[in-house]
């Protein structure tokens, strides 16, 4: 099961992810997720809210790469917020954490992206 | 506890990812057995080396590939045997992951969460066979 919600903000997308980023619904929320980018048609930003995200794999990690390339260029971020449990450890080992930000709570979160 | 093995064989199909994961996370007792924490290893294990195998060990697509659970009183172990071309995952360089982004790429991550996450990860050529073996220790019981 995997679900998300697009809300078009100031700034950019706040998007919160639910259930598995996995093979299956990983090239789904890429598609979503690029269709966002070019819909925007300006520098944007991307809160990606992983409090209720359950699991991720490789996969989910690729679709997250593809997106945070695709914004580099005008200076759009990928902020990632409340991860815990497998899904940390999954961002942790991959190093992932070390080229998005990442933040403590999702008021951070927007605090990076300078929506407050 | 008796050590037991039960193995069955699946179409090498993404499809069939779901039915993996039901045979040895619920079938098999991983739920039971191992903390919540280990089986969301074992499943993001099942998940890589599911993917690996049904998108490069066969040239024609879909091969064959076979689950074997081992169930012992230290460890639950699962082995993937697939009949496609000799590849050993273990073989190949880790990722480095401390590069930015604009030199990362997503390949070799899938492997190297396997390895971080497994307590083993073995691969062997048996005949005709890729057989990797991940092992996952069982909590001592009080």
């Amino acid at each position: 099961m995997f679900e998300m919600k697009i809300a078009v903000e100031s700034w950019g997308r706040d998007v919160s992810l639910t259930g598995r980023l996995d093979a299956g619904s990983a090239p789904d929320f890429e598609k979503e997720a690029i269709a966002a980018v070019d819909a925007a048609g300006e520098s944007v930003h991307f809160v990606l809210d992983f409090t209720n995200l359950e699991y991720i794999s490789s996969a989910g990690l690729r679709s997250i790469l593809v997106l945070a390339k695709r914004l580099a260029p005008s200076g759009g971020k990928v902020v990632l917020c409340g991860m815990s449990g497998v899904v940390e450890e999954v961002i942790g080992v991959s190093g992932f954490d070390s080229f998005l930000p990442v933040a403590g709570s999702r008021g951070d979160a927007l605090r990076i992206v300078g929506a407050v | 506890m008796e050590s037991t093995v039960r193995e069955r064989t699946f179409p090498a199909s993404l499809d069939c990812l779901g039915g993996f994961r039901a045979f040895i996370l619920e079938e098999n007792g991983a739920e039971e057995r191992l903390p919540p924490k280990r089986v969301a290893h074992l499943d993001v294990a099942i998940e890589e080396i599911v993917v690996n195998i049904c998108s490069y060990a066969y040239e024609t697509p879909p091969g064959k590939l076979t689950i074997r659970v081992e169930e012992s009183p230290e460890a639950f172990a699962v082995e993937f045997l697939d009949n496609g071309v000799a590849f050993d995952p273990l073989e190949v360089d880790e990722p480095d992951v401390t590069r930015p982004l604009e030199e990362r790429d997503a390949g070799g991550l899938g492997i190297l969460l396997v390895r971080r996450m497994m307590d083993e990860v073995h691969y062997s050529r048996k005949g005709t066979l890729n057989s990797l073996r991940i092992v996952v220790k069982t909590p001592r019981e009080r």
